[in-house]
């Protein structure tokens, strides 16, 4: 089975035997991906129309709401937690972030980049609210209520000392070019991110 | 088969008894020395006898759960769509065992069977059995049936909490639990309905203290008012409403006392029919075994730490217009078991018809509860 492209970057970070809480697991393919292995964990979804996949895929998962945090799970009791193309969906993203470094000891997390330039083209020139390839929906049917760039994120980071250890910043086609290292904010449509606390 | 029954159901079922004669010790301090367990089974031992799945009834269950005692029925088994070849407690893959639980009025001994120390019917002199009490008991029938382990136990309800039971108690003998619209202990309001029942049943004059068969009678009266009250809490609103609504029976209003709504006249259909079939005295123990189920009180109340030792896989399970045993109850038990590490997977069903959506052959609940009852099959026949 391939992975798609954004999973297969997480995959990469993560160590064999790690312990892992995948938020929005959707189908599970991830975690079932990670079993071969051995990483164990626990897949969240909101809507139970794919549980019966997860649990065929051999996955514990719980039908849970994000938005209400995680105060099901103790501090650091997954050595990762991942939140991949959910946090612009998320009532409090800021609230869910810290959640995330609450309960993991490293966060993965992935979203689609407002700063790419074909949105700052759209709503400067057409003065509409952009859609695209990563971003298909209109305004008032879009689940994506906090839109963040990667400029943004790195700054709530950055506010919650929280230490960026690894990023990945691709194009639609989830390939990394040079417009992108040079100017991440402007060309890349997805990043990933991976984080730590700061040490006390 | 006859033609007749359904090609999905298991047919024609006899129960079985089970006699006890070694002395069971009881939460109470009292101890039977010998009872009966009535069951039903349906499918076959596998050769390992590995393939086990244990029923357990709630409050007003008994060990019918499927298939037909004769032709003449009218209804099946209580579980029926759920239970059968080819539904999701397979009977083609699993061997299911469902008891009545004791003290209840079936068959297994209870306040409706003969003391076989005075050769009198129990009535209220039976002991109050717990749910700690069902498992040892259930354990017992596991032991003559030759099973070890349980592939699962599966219930809803006070089902549910058996289920929970039994993983809690007797970890190595059960690799998977189903606890569905269940609860890890009751809350106040739930004991408060369980109280009026018992205060409607118990102030009936027909009760005699719990004597009324020494006076040939029944109390008639106040079991139908507990099951009315019961029965409400069982369905929502909603339910209520789709299937009732404000609908006279007559098409007019009387200005008068007598039944006018739908509603009024179901429930008094319900309560009365029901007298006729359950046992005032079983109602009262059952209800209060719902009480005292507390499995975190062994262990100074925390949840967590009780479900330490467990080892089954779990698959729990709530109803979104479940009040009496609402989605947030079944959380709590779910975050024990994520506290405590455990393999535990958390469904809740999108539902209207209340705490009884348990029974109901609901798309997605059948979706998710079969898929996992077919890896457990997979799991036990390989």
């Amino acid at each position: 089975m391939t992975l798609r492209v954004d999973l297969q970057i997480i995959s990469d970070w993560i160590p064999d035997g790690a312990s892992v809480l995948d938020l929005g697991c959707g189908n599970g393919t991830l975690l079932h991906h990670l079993q071969d292995r051995s990483v164990t964990g626990y897949g969240l979804e909101i809507d139970n129309s794919k549980f019966a996949d997860c649990l065929r895929a051999g996955i514990n998962v719980i039908q849970a709401d994000l938005d209400e945090g995680l105060s099901q799970f103790a501090d650091q009791s997954f050595d990762y937690v991942i939140l991949s193309q959910t946090l612009q969906a998320i009532k409090r993203p800021d609230f869910l972030l810290q959640e995330i470094m609450r309960v993991g000891r490293n966060g993965i997390i992935g979203f689609p980049n407002f700063g790419h330039w074909q949105c700052r083209w759209q709503l400067s020139l057409s003065g509409h609210m952009p859609v695209s390839k990563s971003l298909p929906n209109h305004w008032f049917d879009t689940p994506n209520i906090h839109l963040c760039t990667i400029r943004d994120f790195e700054q709530l980071c950055r506010d919650n000392h929280f230490n960026i250890t690894n990023r990945s910043v691709v194009n639609h086609a989830y390939k990394d070019t040079l417009a992108i290292r040079l100017l991440p904010n402007l060309f890349g449509e997805t990043a990933v991110y991976l984080v730590q606390n700061q040490p006390k | 088969m006859p033609d007749n029954l359904p090609a999905d159901s298991v047919g024609l079922v006899n129960p079985q008894t089970l006699r006890i004669t070694e002395p069971l010790a009881l939460d109470c301090g009292r101890s039977l020395s010998q009872f009966d367990l009535v069951y039903e089974t349906y499918g076959q031992l596998n050769a390992d006898k590995s393939n086990a799945v244990l029923i357990c009834h709630a409050l007003s269950g008994d060990h019918h759960a499927a298939g037909y005692h004769s032709l003449d029925d009218k209804k099946p088994g209580w579980w029926d769509s759920a239970i059968g070849p080819g539904k999701v407690i397979d009977t083609n893959k699993f061997f299911v065992v469902c008891p009545n639980n004791l003290g209840g009025c079936k068959g297994s001994s209870g306040p409706n069977t003969l003391n076989p120390e005075t050769g009198k019917l129990y009535g209220p002199d039976f002991p109050i059995v717990t749910v700690t009490d069902w498992v040892n008991s259930q354990a017992i029938l596991a032991d003559s049936l030759g099973i070890q382990q349980w592939a699962a136990v599966i219930g809803g309800s006070l089902g549910g909490m058996q289920a929970m039971q039994w993983a809690i108690s007797l970890p190595d003998r059960v690799r998977h639990a189903l606890i569905i619209a269940a609860a890890s202990k009751l809350s106040a309001q739930n004991i408060a309905f369980n109280e009026v029942a018992r205060t409607a049943i118990k102030s009936d004059p027909d009760f005699h203290n719990g004597y009324y068969a020494e006076h040939d009678t029944l109390p008639r009266q106040g079991l139908g008012l507990a099951r009315m009250l019961g029965h409400i809490t069982y369905l929502s609103d909603e339910a209520m409403g789709q299937k009732f609504g404000r609908e006279l029976r007559s098409g007019q209003i009387h200005y008068g006392y007598d039944v006018e709504f739908q509603i009024e006249s179901y429930l008094r259909y319900q309560s009365s029919s029901f007298v006729e079939r359950f046992d005032a005295n079983t109602y009262l123990l059952m209800t209060k075994a719902l009480d005292y189920f507390d499995p975190a009180k062994a262990f100074d109340d925390d949840l967590n730490a009780t479900m330490k030792g467990i080892k089954a896989k779990t698959l729990v399970m709530s109803f979104t217009s479940d009040w009496r045993f609402s989605p947030l109850r079944s959380l709590e038990i779910v975050d024990a078991l994520l506290s405590a590490g455990k393999q535990v997977s958390y469904a809740e069903i999108e539902a209207h018809q209340g705490h009884d959506a348990f029974l109901m052959p609901i798309p997605r609940y059948m979706e998710i509860f079969g898929t996992y009852m077919q890896l457990v099959a997979k799991e036990v026949n390989s």
